[in-house]
């Protein structure tokens, strides 16, 4: 396993470097510069233009700055962002468990009704009951993230009341320093009288928003992997020794159906991890995936180069663990077999 | 027991008494559109920063709440003398800095010291903090600051004594703005020493109306109400709720999780309009839209081109169709509401026939060029696209064909700014309420060189001349007779044409009192109650 796991890190050195390299030159081949986006309609003389520029050191050769970065990174060192003048790494360990935590609880949501889901529709193929339920994941697959987000927040926030429309806590009545950045930790820390159960109210409609693309992935692939364990001999074997379907389902063909469903869970939260963008703006979530949009508009090279290189690490790390999971789960992908 | 331990029961403790105290205490949540760069104005441009850190400061002549009037502030009083070149400021005594904020207690009150400290940060280089944080302090040098001043010095603690190279009668205003804060420099020295400088500009003290408590990034900045020099504020704790979606922050105001939010969506003003618990605030904002003619290339270079153009273009469409009747159509370069406006002056009537024969005379036929739109949207332009698609409308009904052109914001500004453009729509807010605020845009260097922001690139000796003159003299009635004569050159000239000067919407609230919108799009809370 340990050979297993060297193995697989030594193959994300190569796309790490890939990585750098392509994020340092796709941001400097995009208009504009930090010093032209912070401006308004201002003019800005071409000499000031180049002295703001010497300053932050954008005007030396490309290939230089982008040494300078690479031997940055290798020390640790993610650089400052231009424009706060905060160390992006900072920025990023105060931002990310945000995007962390309704990731976890959005795919949360998505496994415990998607896999459900897909199993009874297998059950059931081709009954009404299926071809409902493939009808939403459809829908829900082509959900427009923004509309979905504004007519929950309008339905369930504005009309019903149920919910609040966004944030993390209820700013009047709950106040406390973040400690770990887990709001459903740090509300639980803080003592406060009904600041967790606050907190869990935030979670909701972020938490659906993000997760209904993951729940309709997920339904729809459980459901394929299903179909295709039930027409394996060892289940027809099953049932003919008179085991009830229930049984057969929930015993023999979930755990062997589930290998893709756990890759696929896997790919998902590598997305959601950096692609949580219009969720977090629509919910004022301060996630990792608005910060660095907000880079890119501001053109913060070090924020953008610092932050994808460690959204990066975070995928490949999620990766890693699906691809040990996986494993664990079937012994001959361990063994290269 | 560990320090550690012993700091989360301190932060435990903490947070149950601010819980306690949260209960009684009376909360603004003010839903802002994104976070500060940092909490130093001298240092950004961006008016989201400059409202996160405006709470926490004072200048020494502010802005009247809801006004382009400069008021004394920390100057309690100001002579100007020398023909203009002095100005003596007297500072206000016993005004008390913010006290445990960063662990800071200061020894004083506000002095001359910390003028002259703030002033020297942005101009001095050998000043010990005018690297901190980055060091470009663009409206300063913007402003012209570093040519004007000639030196600030001390008469005795609260006398200060600005020395100007020439006169320069928008000083006063220009010292208004948010740059011209005024900073602790007993604080300044305390980070130093500490080791820590660069938390100068990230958690601020000031003599401000509210003191600074906390930010978290993207989420929350959290203030509580300051009994100093001005009064203690209506509320006690002012919380700005950072929500960047428009749409979502008309929900949190509806839901009452925020009770004043900041650039509605203009889709949602109807709505807005007609909620029973939001009231539309609206004035008419202090900017003008308009449509650059670049005279460096033919035949934008004539004039009857260019009254043409004003003559071909359906500025009330315009006005109908993309600002959806929320503006007025704009004769002059600056607003009406702001002094020395001309209000004689008599616009381009709408004629493409008229158009059409002016083109011909001028010898103009088939008229190809090229037509810039911005890709944001802007307060004095909500959709710069259509307009664009409007005007090629318009101008193909005189035989001119237009082609729609756009860049990325920054690129945009770049290129505009270089004159690449033929034809090409901007505009522009006011920052201190001062007609040269305006007139600048369309003026040139002492040289006769147009300046970076003169997109038309037109360098008309008198109007120039008259720009100068203006800024050298402090009498108000005789600024204005000049102001308007420069309005007459810039219609005569057709120096650019004048679009639109848009309204601006803030909705609150209808339990919120004392707020009032600003011309300059500053949000200010020291007034403000709540009732609910």
């Amino acid at each position: 396993m340990f050979r297993f796991l060297l193995k697989r890190l030594a193959l994300t050195i190569p796309t790490f470097l890939a990585l750098m390299f392509i994020t340092f030159v796709m941001i400097r081949l995009v208009p504009g510069d930090p010093v032209e986006a912070r401006r308004g309609e201002r003019g800005i003389s071409p000499e000031r233009h180049a002295q703001l520029l010497h300053e932050m050191g954008l005007d030396q050769p490309v290939w230089k700055q982008f040494v300078d970065y690479a031997g940055n990174i290798a020390q640790g060192d993610f650089g400052t962002s231009i424009i706060s003048k905060t160390p992006v790494l900072h920025e990023f360990l105060t931002l990310f468990p945000a995007t962390l935590e309704l990731t976890l609880c959005a795919m949360l949501f998505a496994s415990l009704i998607g896999i459900p889901a897909g199993v009874f529709a297998a059950a059931r193929r081709g009954g009404v009951y299926d071809q409902t339920l493939m009808g939403v994941a459809l829908t829900g697959y082509s959900m427009p993230i923004f509309w979905w987000g504004l007519i929950l927040i309008l339905v369930m926030s504005n009309t019903l009341g149920l919910t609040p429309v966004s944030g993390r806590v209820d700013l009047i009545k709950f106040y406390y320093q973040p400690v770990t950045g887990f709001a459903l930790i740090d509300s639980l820390l803080s003592g406060q009288k009904g600041a967790f159960w606050d907190a869990v109210r935030h979670l909701i409609l972020p938490s659906i928003v993000l997760g209904t693309v993951p729940l309709a992935v997920i339904a729809r692939m459980t459901r394929s992997a299903m179909l295709e364990v039930l027409e394996e001999d060892y289940v027809r074997t099953a049932r003919a020794k008179g085991l009830s379907m229930r049984r057969v389902i929930g015993l023999h063909a979930l755990r062997n159906a589930l290998i893709p469903v756990i890759t696929s869970i896997g790919l998902q939260v590598g997305t959601l991890l950096a692609g949580a963008v219009l969720t977090e703006t629509i919910f004022s979530w301060p996630g990792v995936g608005k910060w660095l949009i907000e880079s890119i508009g501001r053109r913060d090279y070090p924020a953008l180069q610092g932050g994808i290189m460690l959204i990066a690490a975070c995928v490949i790390i999620v990766n890693l663990g699906v691809d040990m999971l996986y494993g664990l789960i079937n012994p001959r992908i361990r063994h290269g077999k | 027991m560990t320090s550690r331990n012993l700091l989360r029961i301190a932060l435990l403790a903490s947070s149950m008494l601010a819980a306690a105290a949260a209960a009684n205490a009376k909360s603004l949540v003010y839903c802002s559109e994104g976070s500060p760069e940092n909490f130093s104005p001298s240092m950004n441009t961006t008016g989201t920063s400059l409202d996160a850190a405006r709470p926490v400061y004072n200048k020494l002549v502010q802005f009247a709440p809801g006004t382009t009037e400069p008021k004394p502030a920390l100057a309690e009083s100001y002579d100007i003398t020398d023909g203009g070149k002095t100005i003596t400021f007297h500072l206000r005594k016993g005004v008390k800095f913010h006290s445990g904020v960063n662990g800071f207690t200061p020894s004083r009150d506000l002095n001359a010291d910390d003028v002259i400290w703030s002033f020297e940060r942005m101009w001095k280089a050998e000043h010990p903090y005018a690297k901190v944080s980055g060091g470009a302090y663009d409206y300063f040098n913007d402003m012209g600051m570093p040519d004007l001043l000639d030196s600030i010095t001390k008469s005795d603690d609260l006398t200060v004594v600005m020395k100007l190279k020439e006169p320069n009668a928008p000083i006063i205003a220009n010292l208004a703005m948010d740059f011209a804060t005024i900073h602790s420099a007993e604080y300044a020295k305390f980070l130093m020493d500490k080791g820590t400088p660069e938390q100068f500009d990230q958690i601020p003290v000031g003599t401000g109306s509210f003191s600074f408590v906390d930010y978290q990034k993207d989420a929350v900045i959290r203030y509580k109400a300051f009994d100093g020099w001005a009064g203690k504020p209506k509320v006690d704790d002012l919380i700005f709720a950072i929500t960047p979606d428009p749409t979502a922050r008309y929900a949190k105001l509806k839901a009452n999780e925020c009770q004043i939010m900041i650039a509605p969506n203009p889709a949602d003003l109807e709505a807005m309009g007609k909620d029973a618990d939001v009231n539309l605030m609206q004035q008419a904002g202090l900017n003008i839209g308009y449509l650059s003619m670049n005279t460096t290339k033919p035949p934008f270079d004539k004039l009857e081109v260019r009254q043409a153009l004003a003559m071909a273009i359906d500025r009330d469409s315009i006005l109908k169709e993309v600002y959806q009747g929320a503006g007025q159509k704009a004769k002059n370069p600056i607003p009406p509401t702001m002094w020395s406006y001309d209000d004689s002056t008599v616009d381009f009537e709408y004629n493409p026939e008229k158009a059409k024969e002016m083109l011909a005379a001028a010898g103009v036929k088939d008229l190809q060029t090229d037509l810039w739109w911005m890709p944001v949207q802007r307060p004095y332009n909500p959709n710069a696209k259509r307009m664009a698609e409007m005007m090629q409308a318009d101008l193909a009904k005189v035989g001119i064909t237009a082609t729609l052109v756009s860049y990325e914001w920054g690129e945009y500004r770049k290129r505009l700014q270089a004159g690449e453009h033929q034809l090409g729509l901007l505009g522009w807010t006011g920052d201190n309420g001062d007609p040269d605020n305006f007139f600048f845009l369309a003026g040139c260097d002492k040289d006769g060189k147009p300046a970076a922001q003169n997109l038309g690139k037109l360098c008309d000796a008198k109007f120039n001349e008259d720009m100068m003159k203006a800024r050298s003299i402090t009498d108000t009635a005789e600024r204005t007779k000049i102001y308007q004569e420069m309005q007459k050159i810039h219609h005569d000239q057709v120096m650019w044409l004048n679009i639109a000067h848009s309204t601006v919407f803030e909705p609150t609230r209808k339990s919120v009192s004392g707020y009032k919108i600003s011309p300059f799009g500053a949000h200010e809370f020291q007034d403000v109650d709540v009732a609910e």
